[in-house]
Parts: structure tokens; C-alpha cells; sequence
């Protein structure tokens, strides 16, 4: 399987491909959306450097005693849809999730050359295992819905976006 | 009268918390291995065997099978010949926190929905029912948020058939798509009023996976798979690995429906004292 990392080579990505990224990506789920684009909105510097970051939208389980997370797996990701232009003007370039995303954050996500990727939904055990620091980075007030940044190793992920606008979900797509 | 007491009940509940939150229940690995055999697609198979070994992964190294470990919905079987000695609510709640902290799962109830607010581990729901003897049957189903928020009911017409009503549980999975981590388990509550067809809907997940072989429950899952929506959305022949009804007696004017679709890792443990 094909290996990747930072900077995201967006251009040779294809919907449909899977991919091990290792690298560092960032957690953020519902609250902390609200709460970074409220601050990129009103001008202030977001919590870290956005630009070419991923986006994981995932709230983790406490690691238990010995472990370096608990269980992290994707969250849905059509929540996002409505943060997720501002984000991705804001220099973001990837984000992960589960799930399909709206005919905008499609047309949004080809225009900044951007990927979204999912990874496997309901699996946050297995995917525990491939996290090799957490650290917090904003938002500790938020609990699970923090952001963390992770170190990822062979983090497994398929391309279900690609920056040319492809989306492998566009055959069953319901809007 | 028997007598039990409230720290009993409390620990009770802590251990299921982290036993339905950890160990998945047997029907639904049974369902998932059998679901492995019947997909053609290497995309799809290679979803499953993710899942499968997730839940391994999860039993062994003692994980949360799912970062969602939901909002805890507590039924009790209350036998009318039992007296709690305590306060049971309280120790059912205090049994939540406890065995989600030990367990190292997440904390992700806030109290006021609107205002949000820091995510704590309770309170869970709690449903009592007084049944006749002297035990008290427990059981904790953690159902993560994903896909409770798929849920639908639909008040239908009396006249209405059976055909408008399998359509309204098809197209539900439909919009639910490839969102809620399929493949799902799907139940159906028909009957009662608004709010206990919900109940029942949920509910109706508590039953063993393989006791689903009704007419309804068949057809509905010949359809719904019939979607190929398939394991995390990549398309398959498992949308769903079983159709699970429950149904009351309603009124002469209605016919309410609800449908609460259940992620693959549909999670439950049940303990008798």
C-alpha cells in the first residue's frame, strides 16, 4: 500500500485510493470548529498553524494506564460541512472522517486542492494502535472534543474526495 | 421480600459498562463473521475484516470497541418481590461513572443541550420495569451518537399498509447512507404512541441478531441490503445484518413507526441479580 505524508501531495491522490499516512494530524469535532472559526473570523490566530494541516474529526477515548490514547476513531463527518469552507480557506488541506460530505464542501475541497479522507468508521480500537503521541493543543475546557495533536504512524485512510472533486460516495449520493 | 442492596446494583452497573462497551456482543460478531462470507468485493471484505479485528483488538487490549461509547440507556427488569435497600437511580448512576472512569472511556454527556458545556459521564438513561419475582435484570446498551442521530418516526394513517411502512424503513437507511458505519443493525418499533415507538425501536436492537427471521423482518432486510450501501459505505451486499421489530397494540386513529438504526458495533450487556 502506498505510503504518505506531510506535505499532503494532493495532486496524486485519487478517490478510491488507500493510503498508511504517518505524520502529525490534529483532532477536531463539533466544539472545536465553533470555537476556530469564531477565532478566525473575528481575526485572532487560530490555536496552531493551519496551513497545510490535517483535520481529524475525532473525539478520543483517555488513554488507559500504559497506553498512549484510548480508542480514536472517526466521528461523522457531514457535522463539519458547515465549518469546513472557512477551514479550508484558512490553509487546511486535508481532514478525516467518516462519511460523505456535501455537494459544497466537494466543490470547496477541488477549489483549495484539498483531500478528504476516511478511515475505518466504528474501528477506534485498532486505530488506537497506530497513534504514537498525543499531545493537547487548544481547547482543554472541551474535554474529548479538545484539540489533540497526534503523531500517526501507518494511519490506514482511503481517499474518499480528491482534489479534483471526486467523491467515491457519488454513485449513492441522496442531495 | 428480598433484599438488595443499592452498592450491589451499583457495582453490577459498572461492570457492564465496561463489558458492552469492550467485549462485542457474540450475535453481532457471529452476524459480521457471516456477513465476511457472503461479500464478494475487496473493498467490502477488507471493511469487515477491519471490524472483526477491531473487535479483537478491543477485547484483548481491554479498548473501547468504539470512541463513541455513547449515551447509556440503563433497563431494569424490577422484580416486584425486591426491595432496593438505597436509592437504585442514584446507584445506577454512580455505577455509569464508575465503570467508565475505570474503564478509561469517554465522557461525552453535557448537561444542558443547548448551552453544552463540559462533557461529564452522566447522567445515562434509565427505563424500569416492575415485573413479577425477586430479581432484578439489568442491562447497559452504550448506543454511540452517529447513528441515534439517524433515528426517524412517522405518525402513518391507519389505512395506510404494510408496503408505505416498509418504504418509510428503507428510505430512512437510505438517507441515513454511508454516515452511521454501516453495516447497520436496524430496529423498528410499530405500534404504541410516538414516544413508546421510539422505545421500542431502540429496544428492539437488544434482541439477539439471528432471532430476527419474521416475514417483516426478512423482506426488510432483502431490501435494505438491496441498497448496497455496504460495510462503511464502500458498497456490498451487507447494509444491514438484521432487521429486528417490535410491535404494541395502538389506537383506532394511528400507526406510529420508528426506525433507530444501530452502527456495526452494536453494544449491550445484560446481568441478573
Amino acid at each position: 500500500m502506498k505510503k504518505i505524508g506531510l506535505p499532503l501531495d494532493a495532486g496524486n491522490l485519487k478517490a478510491g485510493d488507500e493510503v498508511l499516512f504517518s505524520g502529525v494530524i490534529y483532532t477536531a469535532r463539533d466544539q472545536a470548529h465553533m470555537k476556530l472559526s469564531a477565532s478566525l473570523l473575528s481575526g485572532r490566530k487560530p490555536p496552531f498553524d493551519l496551513k497545510g494541516q490535517i483535520i481529524y474529526y475525532c473525539g478520543p477515548n483517555p488513554a488507559p494506564k500504559g497506553k498512549v490514547i484510548g480508542s480514536c476513531g472517526p466521528t461523522t463527518s457531514r457535522r463539519m460541512d458547515g465549518f469546513t469552507s472557512l477551514l479550508l480557506k484558512s490553509g487546511v488541506n486535508g481532514m478525516i472522517g467518516k462519511g460523505s460530505r456535501s455537494k459544497e464542501v466537494i466543490r470547496e475541497i477541488k477549489k483549495h486542492k484539498a483531500v478528504y479522507f476516511i478511515t475505518h468508521a466504528g474501528c477506534g480500537a485498532l486505530l488506537a494502535k497506530q497513534v504514537r503521541s498525543k499531545m493537547i493543543v487548544a481547547y482543554p475546557e472541551l474535554g474529548p472534543e479538545a484539540i489533540y495533536r497526534l503523531q500517526v504512524k501507518d494511519f490506514p485512510l482511503i481517499v474518499a474526495v480528491d482534489s479534483k472533486g471526486r467523491d467515491i460516495y457519488s454513485r449513492r449520493r441522496n442531495d | 421480600m428480598r433484599i438488595i442492596k443499592a452498592q450491589k446494583i451499583k457495582n453490577a452497573v459498572s461492570r457492564l459498562c465496561e463489558h458492552a462497551n469492550i467485549d462485542l456482543r457474540k450475535d453481532v460478531l457471529s452476524a459480521l463473521k457471516t456477513a465476511l462470507r457472503f461479500e464478494r468485493g475487496a473493498k467490502s471484505k477488507a471493511a469487515l475484516r477491519a471490524i472483526i479485528k477491531n473487535a479483537e483488538v478491543a477485547r484483548k487490549e481491554r479498548l473501547a470497541i468504539c470512541q463513541d461509547t455513547g449515551l447509556p440507556s440503563v433497563l431494569v427488569e424490577l422484580g416486584q418481590e425486591v426491595k432496593v435497600d438505597g436509592n437504585l437511580k442514584a446507584a445506577i448512576h454512580k455505577g455509569i461513572e464508575e465503570g467508565y472512569r475505570k474503564a478509561s472511556l469517554r465522557n461525552s454527556i453535557v448537561s444542558d443541550p443547548l448551552k453544552r458545556g463540559v462533557p461529564s459521564y452522566v447522567p445515562g438513561l434509565i427505563h424500569i420495569d416492575l415485573v413479577k419475582g425477586s430479581r432484578i435484570k439489568i442491562t447497559v446498551m452504550p448506543k454511540g451518537f452517529g447513528c441515534e442521530n439517524k433515528t426517524q418516526l412517522k405518525m402513518f394513517n391507519p389505512t395506510d399498509g404494510t408496503e408505505e411502512v416498509k418504504k418509510f424503513i428503507v428510505d430512512a437507511v437510505k438517507a441515513a447512507g454511508p454516515d452511521a458505519c454501516p453495516p447497520y443493525v436496524v430496529g423498528v418499533g410499530i405500534g404504541g404512541s410516538a414516544d413508546y415507538a421510539c422505545f421500542l425501536a431502540k429496544k428492539a436492537l437488544l434482541n439477539p441478531l439471528q432471532s430476527a427471521r419474521g416475514a417483516l423482518s426478512r423482506d426488510l432486510l432483502k431490501r435494505i441490503n438491496n441498497l448496497k450501501i455496504g460495510p462503511m459505505g464502500l458498497g456490498g451486499r451487507t447494509t444491514a445484518l438484521a432487521v429486528n421489530v417490535l410491535t404494541y397494540p395502538t389506537h383506532i386513529a394511528g400507526l406510529p413507526v420508528a426506525i433507530n438504526i444501530s452502527c456495526h458495533a452494536t453494544r449491550s450487556a445484560t446481568l441478573v441479580l
